[in-house]
């Protein structure tokens, strides 16, 4: 179970958010919501332990991100606004090394996730020279090899294509029945059948 | 699934380092290029003597190695920032110091190494040999991994600064020094005949105490950088 208390959320001379509560189980899906700027991106960067909140705190399975950092982090896989690829490297090299910063090594899974995430055909051509909506399927590609429970996906969807998204729905579905916990961002609705949505709606 | 332990996921981000590195060698000429320049254009400027060149050579050849060192610092985190691989490597399970002294190995074999295997040539140009030249490259084999580890501490804290480039030599300047001063002695006395011991194991010790320590400063420079 994740869970945030009492967050307090301050850029510059800006209040973000006060007092934010909120608790994802097993196999539910939190969906931030609100409008450009109201601090969708910092609440997950601080839900990751990346940021820090101006106070409040984050707790994984009742103890603080913060202080049991290597525990949290081998049950969390995040994708972030920017890819966190290497433009030099194939999808395939990427990969290779998203999967070993995981905890994981397994090759036979690494050709079964770039194939599921449409990248066959591409996965040895480094990614400078593919489309951003590829390199987001890249960085996508991570959530199919990591054993990680937790995931934090912010605009996971971003240039991404309308056959790209079924798919992820159904990674997402597979994820939450599997007792995953998904706290994303994002501007589309997203249909995933028989799991529950919790929406979460940050003031402008 | 098989679990990857600590040397595999230190193994894999030293390879893919390497890569991108390899990937990179234009940008890697750079400091090289500088230190060759630098030491080229100090044997015209002191002019053609070969005894006043030797005496000036030590100090010369390592401010210039300095100098280059630092040149390339800037390079150390910059690009896994900005493309958020850096956010990806902090949120490892794994040890973060651990895996940073995998970066700065790699940075330091592509900026670091090249220099030392291209001073024997320049040394010529300066009229240093014999003992000399072989406690020269002694002292920069064990003195520029130095700077480099140090320097992580700075490219770590400077990462998130626009510019930042003045401010890293600022803070890790004062930081080099001392290894300055001791790799440069050791060069002179050398070359007129002295034991060279004294600074030799001094030089060790701080590459010793900068491998053991550094990467943890780095490690929570970082996670203020990205914050």
């Amino acid at each position: 179970m994740l869970e945030a208390r009492h967050l307090d959320c301050i850029r510059g001379n800006q209040t973000l958010f006060m007092g934010l509560n909120c608790t994802v189980s097993r196999g539910e899906i939190l969906h931030v919501q609100g409008p450009n700027g109201c601090g969708k991106t910092t609440l997950l960067r601080i839900l990751c332990g990346i940021t820090l909140a101006e106070s409040g705190l984050v707790l994984w399975c009742g103890k603080d991100i913060r202080s049991n950092r290597a525990e949290f982090y081998s049950e969390l896989a995040y994708v972030g606004h920017s890819h966190g690829i290497k433009l030099e490297l194939t999808p395939r090299e990427n990969l290779r090394m998203s999967m070993v910063l995981s905890g994981r090594d397994n090759a036979a899974g690494l050709a079964q996730a770039l194939d599921q995430v449409g990248l066959s055909g591409s996965e040895d051509i480094p990614c400078a020279s593919l489309s951003a909506g590829q390199r987001r399927r890249v960085a996508l590609g991570r959530l199919y090899l990591t054993p990680a429970t937790v995931w934090i996906l912010d605009e996971p969807l971003s240039a991404i294509d309308q056959a790209g998204s079924a798919e992820f729905e159904s990674l997402l579905c597979r994820h939450a029945g599997n007792g995953g916990i998904t706290v994303l961002t994002g501007h589309q609705e997203l249909s995933v059948s028989g799991q529950s949505i919790t929406n979460l709606s940050l003031p402008a | 699934m098989t679990q990857a332990t600590l040397g595999q996921t230190l193994g894999a981000l030293v390879q893919r380092d390497f890569k991108i590195a390899y990937r990179n060698r234009g940008e890697l000429a750079n400091p090289l290029l500088f230190y060759i320049i630098v030491m080229t254009l100090f044997a015209f400027g002191v002019g053609p003597d070969p005894a006043q060149l030797r005496e000036v050579a030590p100090g010369i050849i390592w401010v210039a190695a300095l100098l280059a060192t630092l040149l390339a610092l800037n390079g150390l985190f910059r690009s896994d920032f900005e493309d958020g691989s850096l956010e990806q490597l902090i949120m490892s399970a794994q040890p973060i110091p651990i895996l940073l002294l995998g970066k700065v190995l790699v940075h330091w074999s592509v900026t670091g190494l090249p220099l030392l295997l291209i001073t024997p040539f320049l040394a010529m140009l300066m009229h240093l040999d014999g003992p000399a030249l072989g406690v020269l490259l002694l002292s920069l084999l064990v003195g520029t991994p130095i700077l480099s580890l140090i320097g992580s501490v700075g490219g770590a804290l400077t990462v998130g600064v626009r510019r930042g480039s003045l401010l890293l030599a600022l803070i890790v300047l004062p930081l080099y020094i001392p290894v300055l001063i001791f790799g440069t002695s050791a060069v002179q006395a050398a070359a007129s005949g002295l034991p060279v011991a004294g600074q030799i194991y001094l030089l060790s010790s701080m590459f010793v105490l900068a491998l053991t320590l550094t990467p943890i400063a780095a490690a929570a420079a970082l996670r203020i950088s990205v914050n």
